[in-house]
């Protein structure tokens, strides 16, 4: 295996003022409250939290060109804003449309959509079902003449779509218009409320075909890729803030007597957990710097984060729920919105064993039964 | 202080080419060489001049060692006098006397006096405040009696950094001073200490009426545990000097293993491997980062949890592999009472390397001292209560 230079895994100063920006918005619109009350609205998605990162901030198309109506940042920067999004459970649909269809859409080179989707103004949702291991069509997906069809459960941050992007059996990539009459857009109650899923009808959609054969499938599966790489950051953000707020109520809730953050049994959990947020940062880092360069190693280092940053923020967050005791279980507290958020995004893309399987296939590390694995067994020396 | 600007690649380089055209490897001793390179500031270029430096960034280090590796420049023993230049020499630095630094630095660095570290006891181990060995002040000097245990290196070295006891009457912390023992005075005896892998890598050494120079007292008599903060410092801090590439340290033996030989595999067995490699690459990345913190001049707390995180791996690695191994994990290659060659660790087998790691959770601050460290200074937890802080040390129960 070659030795590899390591990509700069901080944070670059234009990426601290971006992540300061992120944050006071967040902190003016997405308030614990203000989400958890939404997630029991009709509507979930924070349509004027949108609006203004998408027009005042300017993060939806930071990884797309300016003149693809984008900020010609790179994925780099976007992977920050994801940090300030997964820390506030922020219910926008950031990851499907300016993530995964953005990144789709630049696969397929379709200027006129990247530009209205990179710019905010219209919201994309690529039609697979979220939690699918590999990045592939669904069955029922098909395109007759210019007529789409198919029947997607589950699907990501289709809520508030414009424009659906389906992949289709056949293995082309064809766009339909939400406001199609041939199109149903079904809210699903979802485990994560925050950033709730639908269920896609398309019956005899008017489609437009974006991409066919190899150019299709291998921009879905950068896209995939791409996304994967970045949602590892949304969930360590979601696990710094879990982090953050068990320690923070150590120092100073008190039981016999005493501060219960004084207690090592609590201490231990807290370090363990902060170590493993420090990995979680530095692949994290490493899989957006892979995407933003376009690396041989993006597969990897994708697969690598999911590993290690789904597990990380789902530790986190139940170890949040815990420390906090009653409060903790208690849905006046936003610990639960983390919770679900990091368990459902850990299966989001594929869980954790699907990507280290994955992994095991890009490392030659394959498993016992593989077929292409039967090496002639050697006589130990 | 002189007020000329710190000295920039280029210059250094330029400095290096002149030494070395006038001194050619392989055609003076050694050991001239080594000194002349010292006198010259182009041993720690970061260090003062006079003192083996230059006062030059630490950064131009690398530059400086790969030109005289470059040049056939002979090997100052560095891997052996691990204690003496990643803690000695940074604790002269810090608290000696400008005697002090003269007199020991330059030999330190040549390595013809290789050093180690008294500080450990029988029964001051995570607690290295409580130690009690101690030193009496004496019209000839200080009298050590005592003894120490877990000492690397002792049965080589010429020196030791020594923590003792000077105020039995003072709360723990503050009746330490710290001393530095010519290791061939009277009364040290060093005796192996055999370890769980049959290696006798440490020693127990006891110390009786060994007589210590006033001038080879570190800092203020009382500010001992000061000192050897310091010290400690230095050795949490010490990460290599390059990340290692990808599937460097215990997991390449793993996943060697499980390329090539695949009668070995067992299904149950592949996720668990798995698991070890994105450990070790998350590991990997974190280290790197925190080197990219260093040299952008911000470093971060994350050195305690790397070094907590390398010793689970360690340990974690070597046990699957020998679960993989099945019969063969059932050999082991040698049980005598032997000293290690430095850094032989891969030419060793996966039982001894999953006994040895049993150390690394131990050696140089227990996990759970990690732990706590981590909890109490980078998190800012309370910390736990400590009736000993503020009671006399010959009060305290032992």
């Amino acid at each position: 295996m070659t030795v590899e230079q390591i990509p700069s895994l901080l944070y670059s100063p234009i990426e601290d003022d971006l992540r300061s920006s992120v944050r006071s918005v967040l902190a003016d619109h997405a308030s614990w409250q203000s989400v958890l009350a939404l997630t029991e609205s009709v509507a979930t998605v924070d349509q004027t939290l949108w609006r203004v990162l998408a027009d005042e901030v300017g993060v939806t198309g930071l990884a797309i060109a300016e003149e693809h109506g984008g900020a010609g940042a790179s994925w780099r920067e976007t992977a920050v804003v994801l940090e300030e999004l997964g820390r506030a459970v922020a219910p926008v649909p950031f990851l499907g449309s300016s993530v995964f269809s953005t990144a789709l859409l630049l696969g397929l080179r379709v200027d006129d959509l990247l530009e209205s989707v990179a710019s905010g103004t219209r919201v994309a949702a690529v039609v697979v079902s979220a939690a699918q291991q590999v990045p592939r069509a669904h069955r029922s997906a098909i395109l007759v003449g210019d007529s789409a069809s198919a029947h997607v459960p589950g699907v990501l941050d289709a809520l508030t779509a414009d424009i659906l992007l389906i992949p289709t059996a056949a293995g082309d990539i064809v766009a339909v218009e939400a406001s199609d009459p041939g199109v149903r857009i079904t809210p699903v109650v979802s485990l994560d409320m925050t950033r709730q899923l639908a269920d896609i009808r398309v019956d005899g959609a008017s489609a437009r075909l974006l991409g066919r054969g190899t150019a299709a499938s291998s921009a879905l599966s950068t896209a995939w890729t791409i996304t994967a790489a970045l949602l590892a950051s949304e969930q360590l953000g979601v696990a710094e803030w879990c982090l953050e707020a068990g320690v923070g109520y150590l120092k100073e809730r008190r039981q016999f007597g005493q501060l219960i953050g004084s207690y090592q049994a609590l201490q231990h959990r807290c370090a363990d957990l902060w170590v493993e947020i420090a990995q979680a940062r530095a692949v994290a880092r490493y899989a957006a710097a892979c995407a933003a360069e376009g690396s041989g190693d993006l597969e990897i280092a994708a697969a690598l984060a999911q590993s290690v940053c789904s597990e990380v923020a789902v530790s986190a967050a139940e170890i949040c729920v815990q420390l906090h005791g009653g409060i903790g279980f208690t849905w006046e507290f936003p610990a639960h919105l983390y919770l679900k958020r990091a368990k459902s995004a850990a299966l989001v893309l594929g869980a954790a064993d699907g990507h280290r399987a994955r992994l095991g296939g890009l490392i030659d590390l394959t498993p016992a039964d593989a077929p292409g694995s039967a090496h002639p067994a050697e006589e130990p020396s | 202080m002189s007020a000329s600007p710190p000295l920039d690649g280029g210059s250094l380089a330029a400095l290096t080419d002149a030494f070395l055209a006038t001194h050619t490897p392989g055609s003076m001793d050694d050991l001239e060489f080594l000194r002349a390179r010292f006198d010259a500031g182009l041993a720690v270029v970061s260090q003062p001049a006079g003192l083996g430096g230059l006062g030059a960034s630490a950064e131009l280090q690398e530059q400086v060692d790969l030109a005289f590796a470059n040049a056939g420049s002979p090997d100052n023993r560095s891997a052996y006098n691990i204690i003496g230049l990643g803690m000695a020499a940074p604790t002269l630095l810090r608290f000696g006397t400008s005697a002090q630094q003269q007199r020991w630095l330059r030999p330190l660095w040549t390595g013809e006096n290789i050093w180690c570290q008294l500080f450990s006891e029988p029964g001051a181990g995570s607690d290295l405040a409580s130690v009690a060995t101690s030193a009496v002040r004496t019209e000839a000097g200080w009298v050590i009696n005592g003894q120490k245990v877990w000492t690397s290196l002792a049965h080589e070295a010429s020196f030791a950094l020594l923590l003792a006891r000077t105020d039995p009457d003072a709360p723990k912390h503050r009746g330490m001073s710290y001393f530095v023992v010519d290791m061939f005075s009277p009364g040290v005896d060093v005796r192996p200490l055999r370890q769980v892998t049959g290696e006798t890598e440490f020693n127990e050494v006891f110390l009786t009426d060994v007589l210590v120079p006033e001038e080879n007292r570190l800092d203020e008599v009382g500010n001992g545990w000061k000192v050897a903060t310091g010290t400690l410092m230095n050795e949490r801090m010490a990460l290599g000097a390059a990340t290692p590439p990808r599937e460097g340290g215990p997991i390449g033996s793993l996943t060697d293993l499980w390329r090539t030989r695949p009668d070995l595999r067992r299904p149950a067995l592949h996720d668990r491997v798995l698991r070890l490699w994105v450990q070790a690459e998350s590991l990997r990345l974190m280290a790197a980062r925190l080197r990219q913190q260093q040299l952008a001049g911000q470093p971060g707390p994350e050195g305690s949890g790397a070094k907590l995180a390398y010793a689970q791996l360690a340990q974690e690695t070597s046990s699957l592999e020998l679960d993989l191994l099945g019969d063969e994990g059932l050999r082991y290659d040698d049980w005598t009472a032997r000293r290690p060659e430095i850094g032989d660790l891969g030419d060793r087998t996966a039982g001894f390397r999953y006994l040895r790691a049993k150390g690394n959770s131990i050696e140089g601050g227990t996990s759970e001292v990690m732990r706590n460290i981590i909890a109490e200074r980078v998190l800012g937890l309370p910390p736990g209560p400590r009736p000993d802080r503020d009671t006399p040390w010959k009060e305290l129960p032992r």
